[in-house]
């Protein structure tokens, strides 16, 4: 029969079944890596562990914003087992009619498969640390809940909401943009959180669990020798004095406008204050969402921040940088003097002034503010002879204007400075068509016309006339923990102005202020300071005119610069100048003279809100 | 060479070093897919691993009282056995409990107990009996329907009890057969059939109707009947043109199925008119075969369409690569792929698998252990565990062929074909290459009457081999 081939037969049917086996074998564990991806996209599962913020500190070492713990309640709802609502919503301190909601809620998520029945997902967001306190003990109770510990923002001090921002869930778009987030992270959305995120936010650390098929947590994968701890954010400090800053707060209260303070020598922020503010623990957590819509729609606008944000016409604040650059241009000497008869009169253009002595030269037209002086100076500037025509005049004035800052952004640290505006001769020639000549634009030269300029550009200009020249940028950032400051801050922009032609203007703000020659600032006086200001009122076509003033001392080693605008409050003698004067005290002397205790009063109690709402 | 002149040599070593390699790293994977990384506590009396062991020593025991009873016991024991192993198999369906859908199960209290394990060894048993008989031949209608019954009785029963895949493992009978002597076309036919089987599902009826007569004619052509050849085709081409042309104009619709089967039952009858005429007895047989053909082809649609179960017909097609479903049919085999894949070259270590311990794999520590072995032991171990049984099936047929009594070598040939397909079919299955019917890995897979069946058909064959210089019958 030959059944001993047959046996053979078999043998090689036995051989070549396991041979196919071992090739298959080899192709599926050792040719082919796709199974091994697979297997790790199945069972590793990623937690994320936040990191907690950057702390944020003033200029003297101060804590402005730290954290707060927060707990999310979390819910599997596969784990849920029947339980008392009623003693759950009181756990939780809901209404219970809530929490039925929040129930209903989860179901529906649930068949639209929005959530996982098996995974967790949030159940109610951002429990204080009082409320889970009180649910903690009953957790036990609820099987399928846990709290999830993030953090949020904690502010030491109800101020500076506008310089610190806030900080929100990430959008879409900060999804699309930026691969460190993922949905539910947060981010600074305005602010320095907003400028500074990417040092503030730290770094995300990973845990890696491995989870069965239901997606259940299973332990620590290679017993957590993968995992990486959360680095905390970099802590910030800002230039920012928080008592100058409470100060600031405190006396633009009831208040529209704001206040900037510069340390002239580095370009950093003292103080930037707009008012009315708001506590910037309203945008915190759950907060939030309840506050934010009422900031929005609120008619004064808390949520602007002005200091860089409103641009107005600078007034006759102007008249210092105006002096200066007709110096440069060299159709303008100290000793210049022009005739003032109650204002400047050409070919049927009047430009009117307040009663003062006439003739005047520069130091007491600065002094008294006469606008005639500055319409003739910038007449002589624009129809220079050395210059081809009144549009070449106008172009070198309004570089001249760039130079200082003005017309663009300054480059701080708020990424939404509002530019102002410098007119240029391409832009009267669009507007007139191309016929005009200094004359047509003359207001230009005190301050008014289509001239605008922000607060922190008017803090700037101050600061660069302090120095004699020149200035720093300014910021609000000092110093990054392990890491340095954006290096455009330690850069010296010059103004292109001689330094002598700015003692005349400095001799003429000190005048403004001493008033023996007649002052437009007397206000402002500061027993046993030396200090340099200049009035402005800029005309607001809506009402009221807003007071402007801008100052610095010492006249001699500036200390400060400052601009304050106060809306709808009349001259800048009246309101801006007492107010720049007590910052420019309170931060130099810390401690306000008996003698001023009155006019700090005055200023305390002033209310422009409620008379301009009436 | 080993003496022959006395009654009882010593028991196969080699293959009992084997059984006890295959059951310790079996063991150690049940271990391992049942343990549990934070419970370090390893007598917990529910876990799989604890009971296995349990009936490790279990088997062992009764392996031991196998080897002490006298081998003409089991010849006569046969036909006792398969009469018990019927009943038992009867009335599991009666009074049996339901697992994974099949009614196979004897439930007393909390100990389980497949019938089937038995059932195959008083089988097995039963069948080298009948095939020992003297003068047995497979020409002989009479030996082979009583061979037939025997064969397929209990393979029918298992059926009815919704267990398809015990009823498979019946098929590897057919290997002691051949060995016997069964022709070999019937395994050539058995082919034949299944290709027919999966053609049917690939392609409409009628195709294939078409791929078989083509065949015909072309093997016809092939024996040189050049003539016949060409009158059938033009008869069965015009009959087909005909009726096709008639439907259209009809009904508008064509059935080709039927065009086509007028078209070569009249070439048939034509062609089998003149093989009758002129006695010409290939013809007849490839007539034969044809119509059988297309008899099968045929049927087995209707079984395929109408007697299969929904899960039954997807997990077909998903094998055959027709549909793609990782998430359904295909679950199972996708994560089996996925877990083996990922153990690499030399696998994750032992306690180190994560596709098998977190349940991605269905069956884990039954049909499905391979996987275990697969991850954490990588192409190493899984090549070793084909290597040993590859090793224990040559041992087998090795020692099959020096007996002297045709009842110990049949009996030996059943047991290795056993292991085998259950071998082929379970490996197969984890790998993608054969069809997910749930039979477990021998020695392997947890489970305790498998374990204890497995044993016992190893070792009546081990306790036969001891007197292997006798004629037993």
């Amino acid at each position: 029969m030959g059944n001993s081939n047959r046996a053979i037969i078999i043998n090689i049917a036995f051989v070549l079944i396991g041979l196919i086996y071992i090739v298959r074998l080899f192709v599926l564990q050792v040719v082919d890596p796709s199974y091994k991806f697979y297997a790790e996209s199945n069972t590793q599962r990623q937690l994320t562990q936040y990191p907690s913020r950057g702390l944020i500190y003033d200029r003297n070492g101060k804590l402005l914003v730290a954290n707060q713990p927060v707990y999310d309640l979390m819910i599997v709802p596969r784990e849920v087992t029947p339980f008392d609502t009623l003693a759950f919503s009181q756990a939780l301190g809901l209404p219970h009619d809530q929490v039925r909601e929040l129930f209903a809620e989860v179901r529906n998520n649930l068949r639209s498969r929005k959530i996982s029945s098996f995974k967790p997902s949030v159940f109610y967001k951002q429990l204080s640390a009082e409320q889970y306190a009180v649910l903690q003990e009953q957790l036990y109770l609820f099987k399928g809940f846990f709290a999830q510990r993030r953090t949020v923002r904690k502010y030491e001090y109800p101020l500076a909401a506008h310089v610190f921002g806030y900080v929100a869930e990430t959008n879409e778009n900060h999804l699309k943009n930026d691969a460190y987030y993922s949905l539910g992270d947060y981010t600074g959305i305005s602010g320095i959180e907003r400028t500074y995120e990417t040092f503030l936010r730290g770094e995300k650390g990973a845990r890696y669990i491995l989870v069965d098929v239901h997606g259940r947590e299973k332990g620590p994968m290679r017993g957590g020798r993968l995992d990486t701890a959360a680095v905390a954010g970099k802590d910030v400090t800002l230039t920012l004095d928080i008592d100058l800053q409470a100060y600031g707060e405190l006396l633009m209260q009831n208040k529209s406008g704001s206040v900037v303070a510069i340390e002239p020598s580095t370009g950093e922020i003292l103080s930037l204050v707009s008012s009315p503010g708001y506590d910037p623990a309203l945008l915190v957590g759950r907060e939030r969402s309840r506050n934010f819509p009422a900031l929005v729609t609120d008619s004064l606008s808390p949520l602007l921040n002005r200091a860089i944000m409103s641009g107005y016409p600078p007034g006759s604040t102007f008249k210092t940088v105006m002096a200066l650059i007709a110096m440069q241009e060299g159709v303008l000497r100290s000793n210049t003097t022009h005739v003032c008869n109650n204002g400047f009169y050409a070919r049927g253009v009047h430009v009117g002034c307040h009663p003062h002595r006439s003739p005047l030269s520069l130091v007491p037209s600065l002094a008294n503010s006469c606008n005639a002086y500055y319409c003739y100076a910038f007449r002589d500037v624009l129809d220079n002879p050395a210059l081809g025509s009144p549009k070449e005049g106008l172009d070198h004035w309004s570089n001249y204007l760039h130079n200082f800052g003005f017309g663009q952004r300054l480059g701080s640290d708020f990424f939404n400075e509002n530019p102002g505006f410098v007119p240029n001769s391409e832009y009267f020639n669009r507007l007139y068509r191309g016929s005009w000549g200094s004359l047509t634009v003359i207001s230009l030269s005190i301050g008014q016309g289509e001239l605008l300029t922000t607060p922190i550009q008017m803090a700037n200009m101050t600061a660069a006339i302090a120095n004699r020249g020149w200035y720093h940028t300014p910021h609000v950032v000092k110093a990054i923990e392990n890491d340095t400051i954006p290096s455009r801050f330690k850069e010296r922009h010059n103004t292109g102005i001689d330094s002598i032609h700015f003692e005349p203007v400095i001799e003429g703000m000190e005048q403004a202020i001493l008033g023996e020659i007649g002052g437009t600032a007397r206000l402002a006086r500061i027993p046993g300071i030396d200090i340099c200001g200049k009035t402005g009122t800029a005309q607001n076509p809506h009402g009221e005119d807003h007071s402007i003033f801008v100052a610095f001392a010492p006249k001699d080693d500036p200390k400060i610069a400052i601009a304050v605008y106060v809306e709808n409050a009349g001259f800048g003698s009246s309101w801006a100048a007492p107010i720049a004067s007590l910052m420019i005290e309170k931060y130099l002397t810390e401690n306000i003279h008996p003698s001023r205790h009155w006019l700090e009063q005055r200023m305390l109690n002033a209310n422009f809100i409620d008379a301009q709402q009436e | 060479m080993h003496s022959r002149n006395s009654n009882t040599q010593s028991i196969d070593w080699v293959s009992i070093v084997l059984y006890l390699l295959l059951v310790g790293f079996g063991w150690v994977n049940i271990y391992a897919a049942n343990t549990e990384a934070d419970s370090p506590v390893f007598w917990i009396a529910n876990k799989e691993y604890v009971k296995q062991l349990i009936w490790i020593g279990f088997s062992l025991l009764t392996v031991g009282i196998l080897l002490l009873i006298d081998s003409k016991f089991y010849v006569e024991f046969a036909y006792p056995s398969y009469i018990l192993g019927i009943l038992l198999l009867l009335a599991v369906l009666i009074v049996g409990v339901e697992v994974n859908g099949a009614k196979s199960w004897f439930q007393l209290g909390a100990f389980r107990f497949q019938p089937v394990e038995l059932a195959k060894v008083a089988t097995a048993l039963t069948l080298a009996r009948v095939l020992s008989r003297f003068q047995f031949s497979f020409t002989s209608w009479q030996d082979l329907l009583l061979l037939g019954s025997v064969w397929l009785l209990p393979a029918i029963i298992l059926v009815l009890q919704n267990d398809l895949g015990s009823g498979l493992v019946f098929m590897a009978f057919l290997l002691p057969f051949y060995r016997q002597g069964m022709s070999p076309y019937v395994l050539v036919l058995g082919l034949l059939a299944a290709l027919i089987f999966v053609l049917t599902l690939l392609l409409p009826n009628y195709s294939i109707l078409l791929l078989m007569a083509g065949t015909f004619f072309a093997i016809l052509l092939f024996h040189k009947y050049r003539k016949e050849t060409l009158m059938a085709l033009g008869a069965a081409a015009g009959v087909y043109g005909l009726m096709a042309l008639l439907m259209q104009v009809n009904s508008g619709a064509v059935n080709h199925d039927l065009a086509l089967l007028s078209g070569m039952g009249l070439a048939s009858l034509g062609l089998g008119f003149k093989a009758l005429l002129r006695r010409l007895p290939t013809v007849g047989i490839y007539l034969l075969l044809f119509w059988s053909s297309v008899g099968f082809a045929y049927s087995a649609d209707y079984f395929y369409e109408n007697m299969l179960g929904e899960y039954q017909r997807s997990r077909i097609l998903v094998l055959l690569n027709l549909k793609n479903d990782p998430q359904g049919a295909g679950y199972n085999v996708n994560q089996s792929k996925i877990a083996i894949g990922s153990g690499g070259f030399s696998g994750k270590g032992f306690l180190q698998g994560t596709q098998t311990k977190f349940n991605f794999v269905p069956e884990q520590s039954t049909d499905f252990i391979f996987c275990t072995v697969g991850e954490e032991w990588g192409f190493l171990g899984t090549t070793s565990v084909i290597l040993l049984f590859l090793f224990l099936l040559m041992r087998l047929t090795y020692l099959a062929e020096r007996q002297h009594s045709a009842f110990s070598r049949i009996y030996g040939y059943g047991v290795a074909a056993i292991f085998f397909f259950h071998l082929a079919v379970n490996v197969g299955m984890t790998i993608g290459l054969a069809p997910v019917i749930g039979i477990p890995l021998p020695f392997f897979s947890y489970g305790g009457s498998s374990l204890w069946g497995f044993s016992i058909l190893l070792f009546i064959f081990l306790k036969l081999d001891t007197n292997r210089g006798q004629v037993l019958r």
